[in-house]
């Protein structure tokens, strides 16, 4: 069985960085673009928050899944517009889109929890708006999230395995392909206990930042 | 002096403040009492410029006074609720204005700091955050920080609300005690025996029917 184990390991932590490489690239760019969505959508401009929200409505109102499939292969066969990307683009493109949806409403949410009573006593002390969200909004927002992005961050490890739609080679492939050929359960276990490690990191990375930000209350 | 010209501030239809005039001298303590609903607060959010008027006119040492768009900083405010920065220390919420809106470089807003520090008995609590405090020492900090911006005017919304009763003669005598820094003092209360102890002058408002 060990031996089994080692032959197909190789497969597996290739799949695992490709897994991690979805992981960390749609972090990279759905955090920021999370937040700047999040402040659009306490927005007084209204068409501004109006498109915002119907963008919200549509990432979070339909599935992951269909969004991978509509990317990768819907685009390409739109009339007009025949957008094609390359797999792993495809994933990520869509990956972000989804995921800066989901940022972006925990950061309204953060925000408009502040209460109106700290901003006014930053303008009663001529604080400027940049200078009152740089370092009086933000801190406490960040602190407020940290929990819901948490969440979000352990969603993402295992809807990477989405991708395993449009043919990309991740974790749950490479099991799945050496289940299938091999006929034994043994791939899917290492599988699932791989994906349990990830977010048991993860979790305690969480903590620990959590931690980090307890120094207020 | 600060004088009030025929203020009026109007909520949509409902008029909260009508034509209302008074001066307020250098110095000197003025009370603003009168029963809820009577426009207190509404009045010093005008004074510190939360709310724009709808008529009349501010006047500062002989000049029109626009508080919504002064860049100085001519009024601080004392909330009811202090509003701490809680993600500060007691000296970072003391000298963030400073440092940042009066440039002042550090070691200034520091030590001008420590010295109202001192003065108000928060000494050895500079490092806490506002969660560590009591509401006392809240109140005094929120103090502390609105006049390290050199104030000209300084106002309280309702100071001895939020606080328990015995140390309601704590805050009349910190409020007397201010006299000797040179700020006019504008405290708004609905606590008749409070006012009394520490007011110069008194403006009473009412309610408008």
């Amino acid at each position: 069985m060990l031996n089994y184990i080692f032959e197909i390991l190789p497969s597996l932590l290739s799949g695992v960085t490709t897994t991690l490489q979805i992981f960390f690239l749609t972090l990279i760019f759905s955090i920021p673009l999370g937040i700047i969505a999040g402040v659009g959508l306490i927005s007084k401009f209204k068409p501004l928050k109006a498109v915002l929200e119907f963008y919200v409505w549509i990432m979070r109102g339909s599935p992951l899944l269909l969004q991978l499939i509509f990317v990768f292969y819907g685009l390409p066969m739109m009339p007009g517009i025949q957008i094609v990307f390359p797999r792993f683009d495809a994933a990520l493109f869509a990956f972000i889109l989804n995921y800066t949806a989901y940022f972006a409403e925990i950061f309204r949410g953060g925000l408009q929890s502040i209460p109106n009573g700290q901003y006014e006593s930053a303008r009663v002390l001529r604080l400027s708006y940049w200078q009152t969200f740089r370092k009086i909004i933000v801190p406490q927002v960040v602190k407020i999230v940290i929990p819901s992005i948490g969440n979000e961050v352990i969603n993402l490890v295992k809807d990477s395995s989405l991708v395993y739609v449009i043919g990309i080679g991740d974790l749950l492939r490479a099991g799945n392909v050496a289940s299938a050929r091999d006929v034994t359960l043994l791939p899917l276990v290492l599988v699932a206990i791989i994906y349990l490690a990830l977010t048991a990191i993860l979790t305690f990375i969480l903590r620990r930042v959590e931690k980090h930000f307890s120094y207020w209350k | 002096m600060l004088e009030l010209k025929n203020i009026t501030k109007k909520y949509g239809n409902r008029t909260i403040i009508n034509d209302l005039t008074a001066n307020i001298k250098d110095n000197e303590i003025m009370c603003i009492v009168g029963p809820s609903g009577a426009g207190k607060t509404t009045l010093l959010r005008c004074i510190s410029g939360l709310e724009k008027i709808d008529g009349g006119q501010f006047i500062l040492d002989g000049k029109q006074f626009d508080p919504t768009t002064s860049e100085n900083n001519v009024v601080g405010v004392v909330f009811q609720d202090f509003q701490l920065f809680p993600n500060l220390t007691v000296m970072q919420n003391i000298t963030l204005a400073p440092e940042l809106v009066l440039k002042q470089d550090k070691q200034t807003a520091q030590r001008k700091a420590q010295e109202l520090i001192n003065q108000l008995n928060l000494d050895g609590k500079e490092s806490l955050y506002p969660y560590q405090l009591s509401g006392g020492q809240k109140q005094r900090v929120a103090i502390v920080r609105a006049l390290a911006m050199n104030p000209k005017i300084i106002c309280y919304d309702e100071p001895t609300s939020a606080l328990d009763p015995n140390l309601r003669d704590e805050v009349a005598r910190i409020i007397i005690d201010l006299k000797k820094t040179k700020v006019t003092q504008i405290v708004i209360t609905h606590d008749m025996d409070f006012a009394k102890k520490v007011a110069d002058n008194m403006l009473q408002v009412q309610p408008i029917k």
